[in-house]
């Protein structure tokens, strides 16, 4: 039974080990791409097989239920889309092919180990597997922007691991527990702050350590130059399924530990609706004068993290609300996840030709890349929030839990970002299509980068037009609480 | 008694070397402190009746991390002239007290559980294994994850210092 459980995570280590093993027979690289892809295809599959059971093993710290399942289905599909995006870049990599899937399967084993836990030790380790992985990767290319980029990431991110542990040393200390139930036991038994104060202390350490992961301010300093610096498919893979992996952990975390004691979820709801408003703030505001495409839409992913906080905050200040803001954090995981995958690929495939990420040589893109540029306007009106698009069901979805959760003023700031926002995406799109191009010539794109980005367009599409039928799934999909 | 008093000796020699670490502008002598912080520490760690801790304090961070950092130091050249001190100092300094206050104020006020006195001190290595390996009542998930981390590790290291 446990190995069924942990199938999912255990296939796509075991297919980490056997990549770095083929590397070794085989000269042509590219069926290193395929087998990965056909480890993180099983994964998916054994996921699915998976759906419906609630299980619970390893002295009650590995718990596979629906919302585990719904995230490593998601991780996986980000994994496949970012290997079928790096087939044009894999000649930068100096041979180091093998390596380079090997810790793409093992950054995505650390984040589904991260949505199906629920004790404190093991979401360190395996949020621990999935940085050390992605510190390498962001260095990949061993140039100076792409080493400035990994360094930072390890320094900053050595940090605020530091920080996450001495929160779980004191929730551990103050709790007698590092197990989120047995910690909601001992939360169970406080009636106010003034009665275990280094609790408190304790999560707002644990807000800091899980911030930087999914990059809100004021510990969003090293996204923009480690997402301009590491190889943009990665950059696309941080964006997404690293963020994605530090809501999962928190929505747990916060929930099953400290979200059904009203005074202690209504603080923490409270700090996350502060933080939700300066983060798209400050994202929003900066990204409008970047000149860099990948600066933008590194600030661009903060501010979407702070959309996603709303949620959060719809969790803390409502405990009601869980099922309808969980289910729109999940939905809007899902949506922003393909949007932005979408646009990071037709950078990479733009990019790959142009050898430059500046907005200004994007200019007449449209004479040069038709489907490229049809697909990145599509998804930046996308991140925008416009139908008939994934984001425009997602904002609204989000919006309503935190209006239904009485975050009117939330909500009126999160309108006002989409606005300010609209102004720097729209405009690479208006670059794009109205501005005079350099030169004529035609750009060309791998067949795998095709498939990757007509594949995340049209869930892009679908999301917008037909999301019922996923919001029926991620309204199903609740966590086993103990 | 004793035990107290060593505690508060160690404790102090501890903060003493990591103020030091952060304050000297030499780095050699910064990273010497650092291993009389890392090994007040671990006598930090005697003293509460870890000794598995303790021995693993030294083994691992005296041992290799420290060891590692003066290889680094030597091979660094203008180590010996130090850093400069950052334009950020004074702010941090600022910071740095003020969350020391908070923290002091925080755990003055939380009303902590003590341990039982009278419970009996032993070695502590056997009842560790049995905590890590035993499936159903222990870390072997955490313990698991770890080897894949070590994985991951290795992974980086060919790739960071090897040229092909």
């Amino acid at each position: 039974m446990i190995w069924a459980l942990l199938g999912p995570e255990l296939l796509l280590a075991i297919f980490a080990l056997a990549v770095i093993l083929l590397d070794l027979a085989v000269k042509q690289k590219g069926v290193l791409a395929v087998f990965s892809i056909v480890g993180l295809l099983g994964s998916i599959g054994a996921s699915l097989a998976l759906w419906g059971t609630n299980g619970i093993a390893l002295n009650n710290m590995l718990v596979i239920d629906k919302y585990a399942l719904f995230f490593d289905v998601l991780f996986a599909a980000a994994a496949i889309l970012v290997i079928l995006a790096s087939t044009d870049y894999v000649e930068k990599l100096k041979g180091f092919q093998g390596e380079y899937y090997a810790l793409i399967l093992l950054a995505t084993t650390g984040m589904m180990f991260m949505a199906s836990t629920r004790e404190l030790v093991s979401i360190y380790i395996s949020l621990e597997l999935t940085s050390i992985s992605l510190y390498i990767l962001a260095g990949f290319l061993k140039d100076a922007k792409s080493t400035e980029a990994g360094l930072k990431y390890l320094l900053l991110g050595s940090v605020s691991s530091a920080v996450l542990v001495y929160g779980m040393a004191l929730v551990f200390g103050t709790t007698g527990g590092t197990h989120l139930g047995v910690i909601w036991n001992a939360v169970k038994g406080l009636n106010g702050i003034a009665d275990n104060p280094t609790l408190i202390m304790g999560i707002v350490f644990l807000v800091a350590g899980f911030g930087f992961k999914i990059a809100t301010v004021p510990f969003q300093m090293w996204v923009p130059d480690v997402y301009e610096g590491a190889p943009t498919p990665v950059t696309a893979y941080l964006s997404v399924a690293s963020k994605a992996a530090g809501f999962a952990v928190i929505l747990r975390v916060f929930f099953e530990a400290f979200g059904r004691a009203p005074w202690l979820s209504q603080s923490w709801g409270m700090l996350f609706a502060i933080l939700a408003a300066i983060t798209m703030t400050v994202g929003n505001v900066v990204a409008i004068n970047q000149t860099n495409i990948k600066r933008l839409l590194a600030y661009s992913s903060i501010a979407h993290a702070g959309y996603i906080m709303m949620g959060l905050a719809a969790v803390g200040l409502m405990e009601s609300q869980l099922a309808l803001a969980r289910s729109g954090i999940l939905f809007y995981l899902a949506g922003y996840g393909l949007t932005n995958l979408g646009a990071f690929i037709a950078i990479i495939a733009i990019s790959n030709n142009t050898g430059s990420d500046l907005i200004d040589d994007y200019k007449g893109m449209v004479r040069r890349a038709p489907v490229l540029s049809l697909g990145l306007a599509f998804t930046l009106i996308s991140l925008t929030g416009l139908p008939p698009t994934a984001g425009f069901v997602a904002k609204i979805y989000l919006f309503n839990a935190a209006l239904q959760s009485g975050l009117l003023w939330l909500v009126i700031v999160g309108v006002l970002n989409s606005v300010i926002s609209a102004y720097y995406y729209l405009r690479v799109v208006k670059t794009m299509y109205l501005g005079e191009p350099a030169s004529t010539e035609r750009l060309s794109s791998s067949g795998p980068l095709r498939v990757a980005l007509t594949a995340s367009c049209f869930g892009v599409l679908f999301l917008g037009v037909l999301p019922n039928t996923v919001i029926q799934v991620t309204e199903a999909i609740k966590f086993l609480v103990s | 008694m004793g035990l107290a008093i060593s505690f508060w000796l160690l404790a102090a020699a501890a903060v003493g070397s990591a103020l030091a670490v952060v304050l000297l502008r030499n780095v050699f002598r910064a990273a010497l402190l650092l291993i009389s912080c890392f090994f007040a520490i671990a006598g930090l760690f005697v003293t509460l009746g870890a000794d598995f801790l303790a021995m693993v304090q030294v083994l691992v961070y005296v041992g290799a991390i420290a060891v590692l950092l003066l290889l680094a130091i030597m091979l660094t050249r203008e180590a010996a002239t130090g850093s400069p001190f950052s334009r950020w100092r004074i702010g941090g300094a600022i910071a740095s007290v003020a969350l020391l206050a908070a923290m002091i104020a925080v755990f003055r006020a939380t009303p902590w559980k003590v341990a039982d006195q009278s419970v009996v001190l032993k070695p502590t290595t056997a009842e560790l294994g049995a905590r890590l390996l035993t499936p159903e009542s222990g870390f072997v998930l955490p313990f698991e994850i770890a080897s894949v981390l070590l994985l991951a590790a290795v992974l980086g290291a060919i790739v960071l210092v090897k040229e092909k």
